[in-house]
């Protein structure tokens, strides 16, 4: 952490301490034992009210003076005064790099346990689901959903439809590495007609209906351009996460509107690497639990 | 000013029109809080419209109610006690009515803006840099009058109620000035003049006095008047009222990064906002006596007089959220509360038990006298009873529903299972807390209801007063 400059540091300590300590005169000077009678007032009046001049309740009196010294004991072991580190030497930092350690301690030999299994023991082991269905809770339903069925730009994870692979290998790379997946804009190169066209045809794959002659100067297109990643057949390529276009499936809606849009604009979707947040363990969990969803249920 | 009785003929007319509208504004923003509460419970109520937004509303309803409802209430009270607690007319009259009609502007320029979208991003401070500056203009006004009004004065000392309304108004001055200070990239755009924490620092420095000041100096100065003046008893120790009002204006600045614990404020702030807070707690309290101390001798009052119930009940939420809050500051509960509806309970056992329900009190006691009648005479004394008890049902539904929501939110949101995942996703702490945003909703409405009764028994207290004001002095004398 930064220090402060002495000036500032002197700063913080003289008006911190002055102004506790003329708080403390403030009440000393004001602390009268004698008792004034009830029929005693100051003798002022303001349209009507008069002050009676009680003294300070003893019990405010003390409970004041123990803020202070609590005060005062606090500030001489912990940070408050500039640059005094107090005598505790405590840091927010520090505190949170001791959990951290101590989390580490507790938890790892649980999750070394699961690192060492293989995925088709985790998947057969329901206290590993379970703690896979938390990981996923609280680190992946932001994006994919509770129930991971995900939404636009984002995957479903519990159908059979996988834009790098269906093995809980790929998954786990996917959760570890990250994923950038990335469709150029063609609306400059191939034109808005050529974009028509193509979008005819590309949904035309799935069994959308679409304007014969359209379809055909598409498919023309397709084999010029798009075969490159999403193959001469249209079923993509999961080395490269080219989504398959004859399923059905679409990532970012499949009306010939949403098509046309990804073609003219392009994509870029990021599944962020998780692999310094969680640890190679926890992902190898988690790669076992998304693994499970989309299988058969029994 | 020869008018048969022993003072001068007071300034009432702008006394009157800031009561009014403490009334109207009260209504439009417990109004919108109540719209709130409910689009928490059934989030559809956003009618899918940008303007209607939570996001947006929710500061319109803290705008409205801090500044519109309690701004007015402590304006009117303000200049009705400074006339009459130092026997003169107020200073300036011109300039006084330009703060009501200024004050109104900026209210009204706040009610369009935030909807529309407009907005600083600083909390309690959302309004852009035209109506700040606007804002500003107003608020040095009300200064020069008030300040104006106590040096033209004809007895010799000032009473308690004033030094707490300068306090008041010379620091909502600093803090408004120095939290709001920005560059401007449009008319209705701009930056904050300060970066990260310190920006943050600066925002909470004025969000925390803005409690501090605005909230609790301000409606104490309110409380030192009313509360005698009600109770027909006198101020409860003259010393006391010396000592917390120097150590509460002395400590309250230094609380601000209590908002801020466990943030990229560097650990030495938040020790001292910390322990500040704790300090802080005497002071506050000084004032929570003085008030019911004074009662001390006309106890039966607090059974057969329901404005006084309103004042000391009003006390009794002060003290409990006064002790709430510097606990709430102590870290390792901070830990727990913060971001939780805890915050939000808190927050409304100040606005709704002391603030709204001091003001509440202190306008049955004055709205009579300002159109003619006597202090207290209003057009019905069991409405009074029935607001008194819809609002402090109310108040206390909303905080302890809070309570529940806030402390299940923070266990739940640390709760760690063996292998040391989280227990619960924050989705399931959301649907946890949906029975006590339905309870939050019924104490807002209940206490949303008990205000229609009182601008009701307002209205009809006007409808039946006597015509002439000058009248209405001399009667009230």
């Amino acid at each position: 952490m930064d220090n402060l400059s002495s000036f500032w540091h002197w700063w913080i300590i003289v008006l911190t301490l002055g102004c506790i300590g003329l708080t403390w005169l403030l009440l000393k000077l004001n602390q009268v034992k004698t008792q004034s009678s009830d029929d005693q007032t100051t003798g002022h009046e303001y349209d009507g009210i008069q002050e009676y001049d009680n003294p300070l309740p003893s019990w405010w009196y003390w409970m004041f003076i123990l803020t202070i010294v609590f005060s005062l004991a606090y500030l001489a072991l912990y940070p408050g005064l500039g640059n005094f580190k107090g005598y505790l030497n405590w840091t927010s930092v520090g505190q949170w790099e001791d959990e951290q350690k101590h989390a580490a301690a507790e938890y790892a030999p649980i999750f070394e346990r699961y690192g060492a299994m293989s995925f088709d023991e985790l998947k057969a082991d329901p206290e590993a689901l379970k703690t896979g269905q938390r990981l996923f809770a609280n680190n992946c339903s932001l994006c994919h959903g509770s129930a991971a069925a995900g939404t636009v730009g984002f995957p479903n994870l519990t159908d059979n439809d996988w834009l790098y692979g269906d093995t809980p290998e790929a998954i786990e790379t996917s959760i570890l590495k990250g994923r950038k997946g990335a469709m150029m804009a063609w609306g400059a190169i191939i034109g808005e007609q050529g974009v028509k066209e193509s979008a005819a045809y590309v949904s035309s794959l799935s069994g959308g209906n679409a304007d014969a002659a359209l379809v055909a100067k598409g498919k023309e297109i397709f084999a010029t351009n798009c075969f490159a990643c999403h193959g001469a057949d249209g079923k993509g390529n999961q080395m490269i996460g080219a989504p398959d276009l004859t399923n059905g499936v679409w990532l970012y809606g499949g009306t010939l509107a949403k098509i046309e849009e990804s073609i003219r604009n392009g994509r870029n979707g990021e599944m962020p690497a998780h692999e310094e947040l969680l640890g190679k363990n926890k992902v190898h969990v988690l790669a076992a639990y998304v693994s499970s969803l989309s299988e058969p249920k029994q | 000013m020869s008018n048969g009785i022993d003072h001068p003929i007071y300034n009432y007319k702008i006394v009157r029109q800031f009561s009014i509208m403490t009334i109207v504004w009260g209504i439009v923003g417990m109004l919108v809080g109540v719209i709130l509460a409910a689009q928490l419970v059934w989030p559809e109520l956003n009618l899918g419209l940008p303007w209607t937004h939570f996001g947006r509303l929710r500061p319109l309803h803290t705008n409205a109610v801090i500044f519109a409802f309690g701004g007015c209430a402590l304006f009117a009270t303000s200049f009705y006690i400074v006339q009459r607690t130092c026997k003169t007319t107020l200073f300036a009259p011109k300039l006084a009515s330009f703060v009501f009609w200024g004050w109104q502007l900026v209210i009204l320029s706040a009610a369009v803006s935030l909807p529309l979208g407009f907005t600083t991003s600083k909390e309690y401070a959302e309004l852009e840099w035209p109506i700040d500056i606007l804002l500003a203009v107003v608020w040095v006004s009300y200064a020069i009058v008030f300040i104006g009004t106590i040096a033209k004065r004809t007895t010799s000392h000032i009473y308690v109620a004033n030094w707490f309304f300068c306090g008041f108004i010379v620091t909502v001055a600093v803090l408004h000035v120095v939290n709001s200070a920005a560059i401007p990239v449009s008319l209705m755009k701009s930056y904050s003049f300060y970066p990260g924490a310190i920006d943050a620092m600066v925002q909470w420095w004025y969000g925390h006095n803005a409690v501090g000041f605005f909230l609790t100096a301000g409606f104490l100065g309110m409380m030192y008047y009313f509360v005698p003046k009600q109770a027909e008893r006198p101020i409860y120790s003259y010393r006391l009222s010396v000592v917390h009002f120097w150590a509460l204006v002395a400590i309250y600045i230094w609380a601000g990064p209590h908002h801020l614990h466990y943030t990229a404020l560097p650990d030495w702030a938040q020790g001292l906002g910390m322990v500040m807070s704790l300090i802080l707690l005497a002071p506050s309290w000084g004032g929570m006596i003085n008030g019911i101390m004074t009662l001390s001798g006309a106890w039966e009052k607090l059974r057969t007089d329901p404005i006084i119930k309103f004042l000391i009940v009003s006390l009794s939420f002060y003290g409990m959220s006064t002790f709430e809050g510097p606990m709430m500051a102590i870290k390792t509960v901070n830990a727990l509360s913060h971001y939780t509806d805890w915050t939000i309970g808190h927050v409304h056992s100040g606005a709704l038990g002391w603030v709204a329900m001091v003001s509440m009190g202190s306008m049955y006691h004055m709205i009579p006298v300002l159109f003619g009648k006597k202090q207290g005479e209003m057009y019905s004394i069991s409405l009074i009873n029935v607001h008194f008890w819809l609002a402090t049902i109310g108040t206390v539904l909303y905080i302890a529903s809070m309570w529940v929501s806030g402390i299940m939110q923070g266990l739940m949101w640390r709760a760690v299972n063996q292998d040391g995942t989280l227990t619960y996703s924050f989705v399931e702490a959301l649907e946890a807390s949906y029975p006590a945003y339905f309870v939050r909703f019924l104490g807002g409405t209940i206490f949303f209801v008990g205000m229609l009764i009182m601008a009701y028994n307002v209205w009809m207290t006007i409808k039946t007063a006597p015509q002439s004001s000058a009248a209405a002095q001399s009667d009230a004398a």
